[in-house]
């Protein structure tokens, strides 16, 4: 065997001094030679880690050696039999805590590229392979009909999944377009929504029909689906409903969630106003309060709509920030201005009603708090005003009180969270199951993904019967 | 696509349109409000849900051309077909037999006001409606809404019909005779500001439907905040009713002027190029 190679093919990226001006894709994507140098260097050991550390189970190390023995159509064929979002897990799973971390190499610090590498297939798949892509033999219909409520990464792969097991499926979708936060939340330069589009278009290819515009616990409730006929239930709405600090000022003019400003950006594309009738304010200074990876988009996003400074404002140093490394490293490389140890005390106003600062904290680190990071603490008499035109509050979200005020006999936490199995997803409602965020609260793409799999395995089971 | 099955113009610059959309029919009730999007560029805007007709599958909604959106609605007609129409949002105006219910409209909200007093009157409430607009030309649905009230008085700001004046003076009349248990006041922000004032120091419970710059209208946003009571409020998803004695005003005037430069950039933009231009 050759020599073990430690040399990690980097990913190609736009210019920084260019991006910032431009909503094109930031990491460009491998090529062929890229892509093959990267997969040859996979030791193809016989433990399989990496399978273990991916939450939909993806072979591996089988498509890789596909990449290096040039058979594409095969890894197509091996990705898409687990996993019918690549191009979207691809840009977007935290691989580096997840397959990338088990892979053997990791140890020596330069792991298997195992996401760049599901990105080339699917990237791959979509140039050489129509819109369709690789199109599996149709199943044997069984006759079940199954809702799938909301048309993110869940319930986009529990559709996907029940789909392919023969069950007559229909995904409900609030919005006016598929794909949940895959396109109000994460912005284009980030995950084109020409990805997405494409992916959620293979979904329907499955024979999937996709119903927009339909509020479930609005326009038809839960228990209504199931008396039209559908069989099971699948909950994945999402934790849609936004946080905000709860601070004076927090109303003015000018202070956004990031929600509100992610979708007006990216999915009513206000970055294209007034050709697009949405419009949305940056303005000049503009301070992003978060440190996770939507705080990081809601920042770039801002620069990139002409904005000249952009700060995050987070209440831990660097090290306890939930966004991945790579999207920090990427808004500083953009300009982004980071103030650590930072925590807003309330938004001053003009007479206008527009927010025109944010007076904060200094904070220091006390002991750990309960989710282990080290508690923030306000350092008294340490005040100052950080100049804005534009706040944004990147602080999480909660789930959406839509279908869960509206279905007699689910059972949620005191978060709002439906109460559901952690395998099977199954709610103790007759019926119905629910995954992803809404159970959860906010995680990854790929988690709530792992948990549409699992539910429509369990679907299945149970209308076999 | 969600077709225009009929449109009427009611009077200058405001516009009814019956659409259909049998979901939303099927689940349509006083006081609530659909999200629609004209095409691909769109925004989402919400429209009050005016009337609905859940054998034939419609859903009418009755607006002013105010802004782009609004003037390229307008420009639809019969048969065209509206992007998206998202409902029947937000809780339903909560209806009960409360005794005797003064109904306040100002302008087009006209629309707005009268599915709830038919349902105010269906409950058994003597309904006493109060209608404003500026002139004698603006008035509409005069008819309709005598036919679901015990009592209507209309009024107009320059005299040329009904009474001249404010819906407020004929409310503050109301008042002072005794004998309202609620008062319902839609229209513009300003109207249900001063309708409230009018109403507070009577203490009569007054119900106002707010109208707030909406995105989604499903509760992800955060856009339509309002402060109710010292709290803060989703008006797509806790409202859109409120009690008025307990709205922010001043807050909710303010958040609604937020784009007031975009929206003229917009509508210059929309008229230099030609009306339905690309």
């Amino acid at each position: 065997m050759a020599k073990i190679n430690l040399n990690r093919e980097p990913m190609p990226r736009q210019d920084p001094k260019l991006r910032v001006k431009n909503f094109n894709e930031v990491a460009l994507g491998y090529s062929a030679e890229q892509a093959k140098a990267e997969a040859s260097r996979c030791i193809q050991c016989p433990k399989r880690s990496c399978v273990e550390g991916c939450p939909v189970d993806i072979d591996i190390p089988d498509f890789i050696r596909a990449i290096r023995d040039d058979d594409m159509p095969e890894a197509v064929r091996i990705l898409k039999s687990k996993n019918s979002l690549p191009g979207i897990c691809g840009r977007v799973c935290p691989q580096e805590t997840q397959c990338e971390v088990k892979c053997a190499l990791d140890k020596k610090g330069a792991p298997i590229a195992i996401g760049r590498l599901e990105r080339y297939v699917a990237d791959w798949e979509r140039a050489n392979m129509g819109p369709a892509g690789s199109k599996v033999a149709p199943p044997k219909p069984t006759g079940h009909k199954v809702a799938v409520v909301g048309s993110g990464p869940a319930g986009l792969t529990a559709a996907a999944d029940l789909a392919k097991m023969g069950h007559s499926v229909t995904l409900f979708e609030a919005l006016h377009v598929a794909g949940g936060v895959l396109m109000y939340g994460i912005p284009e330069f980030r995950l084109p929504k020409a990805i997405v589009k494409a992916e959620v278009d293979y979904v329907a290819s499955l024979g999937v029909d996709i119903m927009l515009d339909v509020v479930v616990g609005k326009t038809m409730s839960v228990d209504e689906l199931l008396g039209n006929g559908y069989r099971a239930i699948f909950l994945g709405p999402g934790a849609g409903a936004p946080m905000f600090l709860n601070i004076p000022g927090e109303n003015l003019n000018g202070v956004y969630s990031a929600n509100e400003f992610l979708t007006r950006v990216n999915l009513m594309k206000a970055y294209q106003f007034p050709q697009y009738d949405t419009p949305v304010k940056v303005g000049q200074r503009v301070g992003v309060v978060g440190g996770g990876n939507v705080a990081m988009d809601a920042a770039r996003c801002a620069l990139r709509l002409g904005a000249e400074e952009v700060y995050i404002v987070y209440r831990r140093s660097e090290v306890e920030m939930p966004a991945r490394r790579e999207e920090v490293e990427n808004a500083k490389e953009e300009g982004i201005q980071f103030r650590l140890l930072t925590n807003p005390k309330q938004f001053i106003g003009s007479d206008q009603n527009w927010v025109a600062g944010m007076e904060c904290y200094q904070m220091e680190l006390g002991e750990p708090d309960a989710s282990g990071r080290r508690r923030p603490i306000a350092i008294p008499g340490s005040e100052f005003i950080l100049k804005v035109d534009v706040a944004i509050a990147a602080l999480g979200t909660r789930p959406n009180p839509i279908i869960p005020a509206t279905t007699e006999g689910l059972e949620t936490s005191r978060w709002g969270t439906i109460i559901a199995d952690e395998v099977t997803g199954k709610t103790v409602k007759p019926a119905v199951w629910a995954g992803g965020d809404i159970v959860t609260g906010a995680a990854t793409v790929i988690s709530a993904m792992g948990a549409g799999k699992r539910a429509a395995l369990d679907i299945d089971k149970s209308l076999r019967g | 696509m969600y077709q225009i099955l009929l449109k009427e113009d009611l009077v200058v610059k405001v516009h009814l349109f019956k659409i259909a959309a049998p979901n939303v029919a099927g689940k349509a009730r006083a006081g609530q409000f659909v999200i629609i999007r004209i095409d691909e560029k769109g925004e989402r805007i919400p429209l009050t849900i005016a009337d609905w007709d859940r054998k034939e599958g419609s859903v009418t909604v009755v607006f002013m051309e105010v802004g782009t959106t609004t003037h390229r609605l307008a420009e639809l007609k019969k048969g065209d077909g509206i992007a998206n129409f998202i409902g029947p949002l937000g809780k339903p105006t909560h209806i009960d037999n409360f005794g005797t219910v003064v109904c306040v409209a100002g302008g087009f909200a006209v629309a707005t006001i009268y599915p709830i007093a038919r349902a105010l009157r269906e409950k058994g409430n003597r309904v006493t409606s109060i209608m404003g607009a500026r002139s004698k030309d603006l008035i509409f649905w005069e008819d309709r809404l005598r036919s679901v009230s015990n009592q209507l008085i209309v009024t107009t700001d320059d005299g040329s019909y009904g009474r001249k004046g404010l819906v407020t003076e004929p409310l503050k009349e109301l008042l002072e005779a005794g004998g309202v248990d609620r008062v319902i006041a839609i229209g513009p922000s300003i109207m249900m500001k001063f309708s409230a004032k009018t109403t507070e120091p009577f203490g009569v419970k007054t119900i106002v439907s707010l109208n707030p710059i909406m995105v989604d209208g499903t509760g992800m946003c955060g856009c339509c905040r309002v402060s109710v009571g010292g709290a803060t409020r989703f008006v797509c998803v806790d409202g859109p009713d409120f009690d008025g004695h307990e709205v922010d005003w001043d807050l909710l005037l303010a958040r609604q002027r937020t784009y007031l430069d975009e929206e003229k950039l917009s509508f210059e933009q929309y008229q230099s190029r030609g009306k339905s231009g690309p």
